[in-house]
This record gives structure tokens, C-alpha cells and sequence, in this order.
């Protein structure tokens, strides 16, 4: 403040991250996307990773990070990007890799790789974006679609005797003994983003002390194939979501094991 | 020359596999991923046993499937790159291969065939050739298709595919069997020497100094995907014009000629001198690239001949390409053995049968 009352700005307190991309975004009102890819801006930024990042994208939606963060991004077959990963970190050990993949590309493809990827301790991050839907392609059923919830290919609501049970990855990738970090996070709430943000630092963190292998599963919003005003999107996460895939860290190494 | 290939620098005994291994590591790959198959097991036993000293990765992967996707990764980091597998693999890899092609990354794929389809048998077979000569996974584009008869072939071919496949930047295939696979034969561990520039600027090393890189196939915007097209055709045409080899073997004043490749072309070779001896004139034009096939040599050769007799271990399938090369459809004969290997015999056989209807 001047002395004559007027306000002067002399120091910047939120500016937006340098790894974030200066442009207007593509996806569609309430999506999550957009806060998930600052989040992860703002801690390549915090780790000073970005000149030495090399960012895996998956099929779906969650394809367009490369167009959002300032990094070097290779894009990876539906449900491959942690085998990408691994052989990008194995070819470039220094370097920070980090795959960013929806439930559909994660969950049901790609189940294989990224278990794979946590058995083998492979020294990388995973964002994991799940919002109970195939979005890109028009809301089908994905392997974390709730019971009951209606989708284009569950028009009656999804029942586990034909379809099963949504698949609960935080919990079974914090199962395998490479795992370092896995924790299941929302971005619903002013709280829930600072805490998400605390949960990726501390995945970051397991990946530049090499720890091995670790997650942040994001629940995420989809209003647009949920068939949701924003607002009630919020509400979902909030609300049943949670209710089944419970926030919490479900594993974190605290001593390297191996070299 | 890389230590490895010092030590074996004067002539020793060696498997066709392990030549590809040698030759990989001389031309400077130090990354190998795969996933167990027969016959080609010697490949990554091989690796697993001499990656790690010289400073590199060997990973057994949990299936083909995340092999080539590793091995786009590493790709992808401006680093040479090698897996082998044979025909069940190799299919689960075509989907890799084709996001491969599609964003313009180079590596060595080994497919040490074997018969099929499905599980079919270990018995080697060269079914796998219109697989890897026409593309192989969707979308439209092809593999550089190189098919070694020897054991030195091995590994001098493997040498020159990681040096087209840099060159081009597109995945280079070292198509076998399990003859040239597994059978052993003198060998000599020649210089690498290549005129290819290790020079990557579009690899993925982190921005700094520079923007950001994307390495990608995805090309929503207005027709992009279709400039994209026209760039990949434009370049399988350049290969085409630059990189056509073959061996012509007896050729002079030959009336009956063989084409083949890879181990029917070595068998046919016997046949081909011991009808020399009784005064058969014929030769064999030996297709050594499969994509690109020397079309213009089957062109001019056709009309030199009273027979082209295309010798292949499957039912007909490069048969196809030698149609294709030359009008004169009434000169093509062909022997085809589906999983097994001709024997000389019967090649000489089938050669003095033409001989005589044309004699």
C-alpha cells in the first residue's frame, strides 16, 4: 500500500508456474484436468526438474498434457506409458520421467505395464487421473466405474455380475514391494489441493532420492459424460466416490532398499 | 571397435544369434529389452550376459508387448536399441511398431521365425514375409527388411540396420529363421564402420537450452495427419530409390534363375552349383533388403530368363513381390516348403525339371 492509499503490486505472491503452458485450455467446464496439470507444474517448478523432465502421455483426454506442460513429452500407446517410461529412464537415468494416464489407459490396457513398471522399483512417477469414465471416447464403462453408475456402455447401470467391481489401484499397486509411493488424492476442496500437492512432492521426492516406483491417484471429475452440472461434479467426488476409493497415502518407503 | 568385437577379431566358430548380438554391440547398442521365445533365446541370454559390463540396460520385460514399448522409450532418448523375438511376439510388438513408423523413432527389431499361424511350431519358416515387408500394424507404412543367409550376415546386416534406421528414422527389421538362427559357422568380427551421424536433435534429453520436444504419432489439427502421411510415403520411397540390395549368385548366361532369401537362398545356392557341375545354366538373384525388394533387378532379369523360380519356407508370399516386379507372369515358377527348410535335392530336382521341359 502507498501512503496515499493506492495499491501498488511490488511483489508477485501467485504467478503461474513456470512449467505451465501459457495458453487457453481445451477442456470441457468442472474437468480436473487443468488443476491436476498445475499441481504437477508447480512441482517440477519446486524441484527446478523441468530443463531435465521428460513427461510419458497416455490415450485419452489425459494425451494433451503435452500441449499444457513445458517439458519434453513423448506420447505413448493406450496403456503403455509406464514401459515408455521405464525405457526412457533406463536409457536416461539422471533425468526426471513421470507418465500421466487416465483410468481407462491405467486400469484396464494398461494393468499389466504399470504393475510391472511398480514390481520392478522402476525409479519413476505416475499420475494417475480417475474419473470413473472413458471421456474422450464418449463416457463408457472403465475399470473404476462405480457400481451402479450409469455410462454409455452400462446404460442400465454398471452390475458386478456381468462387469465386476471397480478396480482400487492405489491400494493394489501399494501392495507390490517396488512400490515406494502410493496415495489417493482429490482436488474437490481448497484443502484437497494442498494436500494433493503435498502427496505428488512427496512423490517427486521418492523419485529424485531414488526410492522407486511411485503414485498419486487423482479422483477426478468428468461432468461432461457424467452428465453433471460442475458444481454436482464436485459433489460426486465428494460424496459416493470417496466413499469408495478412499483419500489416503497407502504406502510410502521410508528407506531406499535398493540401490 | 568395441572390445567385445576385438577379442573375437580373428575367425572363430559362432551361432547366427550370437552374431547378431556382436554385431548389435559394435555398432554401439547398449540397450536390449525382451521377452523369452524360441528359437532366438541365445539373444537375450547373450545380452543379459555382456549388456551390463560395457555400461548397459538389459531388461526381461513382462511381455512383447511392453518390450517394444520400452524400447520406444529408449528410442525415443536418442539411444541405440535392439529386441529380438520370433512370429507370436512379433505380432504383439506390431502395435508399437506402428506408433514407431508413426512418430519417426529408430530401432532394430530381430524375428528369429518360426512357423505359424498361431503357436504353429519351432520349425524355422519364412511366414513372417508379408507381415514384415507390408507394414505389419495399422495405419500404413513399412519397416526396413533386411534378411541375412549367413552367420557373418548376421551380423554385418545388423550393423547396417541400426545404421538405416537411424538414417531414416524408422524401426529396421533383421528378418531369420531358426536356421540362420541357430546353426553355427566360421566368423570374423569386421570393423563397424558407419557413415551414419549419431547426431539426434529430436531426442528427448530434457528442454534445457532449447523448447520443449514432443515425440508423437497423434495429428488432429486441419489435415496435419495427412501431410504426416505423404512425409512417411515420401520417405519408404527414398529408401526405396537408395536402399535396394541384392545378391546376384551365377548369374552369367543363366537361363533358369532362383530367387530367394535368407536360409532357402543358402540351400539353393548348393543346389545351384551342383547343377552348374552337370551344365544347368542357372543362377539366383537373392533378395538381401525384403523392403525394399529389388524390383528392378527381378524386372531385368525376367526378361534374360526362360524361368524364375522363386524358392521360399512358406506357400508363396514374396511370390507376390516377384509378380508384381515383372509382366511376364508365364516365366514364374515356385517352390514353397511351409516349415521346414528345402533341402538341396529337391531344389536340384525341381531346377533339372525346368531344365528339361525348357531343354
Amino acid at each position: 500500500m502507498s501512503i496515499e492509499g493506492k495499491t501498488e503490486f511490488t511483489k508477485p505472491v501467485y504467478t503461474r508456474p513456470r512449467s505451465l503452458v501459457d495458453v487457453k485450455t481445451h477442456f470441457c467446464p468442472g474437468c480436473h484436468h487443468g488443476t491436476i496439470h498445475k499441481i504437477v507444474a508447480e512441482c517440477i517448478d519446486r524441484y527446478g526438474v523441468r530443463e531435465n523432465s521428460i513427461g510419458v502421455a497416455c490415450v485419452g483426454c489425459a494425451v494433451f498434457l503435452y500441449d499444457y506442460i513445458d517439458v519434453d513429452v513423448v506420447e505413448a500407446p493406450h496403456g503403455r506409458a509406464p514401459a515408455v517410461a521405464t525405457g526412457v529412464k533406463r536409457a536416461q537415468p539422471d533425468k526426471f520421467v513421470f507418465t500421466y494416464q487416465g483410468d481407462g489407459d491405467l486400469a484396464a490396457i494398461g494393468t499389466s505395464e504399470v504393475i510391472h513398471a511398480a514390481n520392478r522399483g522402476e525409479n519413476l512417477t505416475v499420475v494417475f487421473v480417475n474419473n470413473t469414465t472413458y471421456g474422450m471416447t464418449g463416457g463408457q464403462m472403465a475399470p473404476t466405474t462405480l457400481l451402479g453408475q450409469k455410462t454409455s456402455t452400462t446404460p442400465y447401470g454398471r452390475d458386478f455380475r456381468s462387469d465386476g467391481y471397480p478396480i482400487k489401484m492405489a491400494e493394489l499397486l501399494a501392495g507390490l514391494d517396488g512400490t515406494a509411493y502410493s496415495a489417493r488424492v482429490a482436488v474437490s476442496t481448497p484443502a484437497q489441493i494442498r494436500k494433493a500437492k503435498a502427496a505428488v512432492r512427496k512423490a517427486f521426492e521418492m523419485q529424485i532420492n531414488g526410492m522407486g516406483f511411485s503414485i498419486v491417484e487423482f479422483l477426478s471429475t468428468c461432468p461432461t459424460n457424467w452428465g453433471m452440472k460442475p458444481l454436482d461434479a464436485q459433489g460426486r467426488v465428494l460424496g459416493e466416490m470417496s466413499e469408495y476409493f478412499p483419500l489416503g497415502v497407502y504406502k510410502e518407503r521410508k528407506q531406499a532398499d535398493f540401490a | 571397435m568395441s572390445s567385445l568385437a576385438a577379442e573375437a577379431s580373428k575367425k572363430i566358430l559362432l551361432k547366427g544369434n550370437e552374431a547378431i548380438c556382436l554385431g548389435a554391440i559394435a555398432a554401439g547398442c547398449r540397450h536390449y529389452y525382451g521377452y523369452p521365445i524360441t528359437p532366438q533365446n541365445d539373444i537375450p541370454e547373450y545380452m543379459a550376459a555382456h549388456l551390463p559390463a560395457l555400461g548397459g540396460t538389459f531388461l526381461q520385460a513382462e511381455s512383447e508387448v511392453a518390450t517394444i514399448n520400452m524400447i520406444l522409450g529408449t528410442s525415443a532418448s536418442g539411444k541405440r536399441v535392439m529386441t529380438s523375438s520370433s512370429g507370436p511376439g512379433i505380432s504383439l510388438m506390431q502395435e508399437g511398431l506402428s506408433y514407431m513408423a508413426g512418430s519417426e523413432l529408430p530401432a532394430v527389431i530381430v524375428n528369429i521365425s518360426r512357423s505359424g499361424p498361431g503357436l504353429g511350431g519351432i520349425a524355422p519358416s519364412q511366414g513372417d514375409y508379408f507381415q514384415a515387408v507390408k507394414g505389419g500394424g495399422h495405419g500404413g507404412y513399412r519397416l526396413i527388411v533386411l534378411a541375412p543367409h549367413s552367420v557373418q550376415e548376421m551380423y554385418t546386416l545388423t550393423m547396417l540396420a541400426f545404421d538405416l534406421a537411424d538414417r531414416y528414422r524408422t524401426p529396421a527389421m533383421i528378418l531369420g529363421d531358426a536356421i540362420v538362427g541357430q546353426m553355427k559357422e566360421p566368423f570374423e568380427a569386421t570393423p563397424y564402420d558407419s557413415a551414419t551421424t549419431a547426431e539426434k536433435p529430436w531426442a528427448l534429453t530434457g528442454c534445457a537450452g532449447r523448447e520443449r520436444l514432443h515425440v508423437k504419432s497423434l495429428h488432429l489439427k486441419d489435415n496435419a495427419i495427412e501431410v504426416h502421411n505423404w512425409k512417411l510415403h515420401g520417405k519408404f520411397e527414398r529408401i526405396r530409390k537408395t536402399e535396394t540390395r541384392a545378391e546376384s549368385f551365377l548369374l552369367d548366361g543363366a537361363k533358369i534363375a532362383v530367387v530367394a532369401f535368407g536360409t532357402a537362398a543358402r540351400v539353393s545356392k548348393t543346389a545351384i552349383q551342383w547343377a552348374r557341375k552337370e551344365g544347368i545354366p542357372v543362377g539366383m538373384l537373392r533378395p538381401i533388403t525384403l523392403f525394399p525388394f529389388p524390383e528392378r533387378e527381378v524386372f531385368d532379369l525376367a526378361k534374360t530368363v526362360d524361368v524364375v523360380l522363386v524358392i521360399e519356407m512358406n506357400t508363396g508370399q514374396m511370390v507376390e513381390d516377384v509378380r508384381q516386379s515383372t509382366p511376364l507372369h508365364d516365366r514364374i515358377a515356385f517352390l514353397g516348403k511351409p516349415c521346414a527348410m528345402p533341402t538341396p535335392e529337391e531344389i536340384l530336382d525341381r531346377i533339372r525339371a525346368l531344365a528339361g521341359r525348357k531343354g
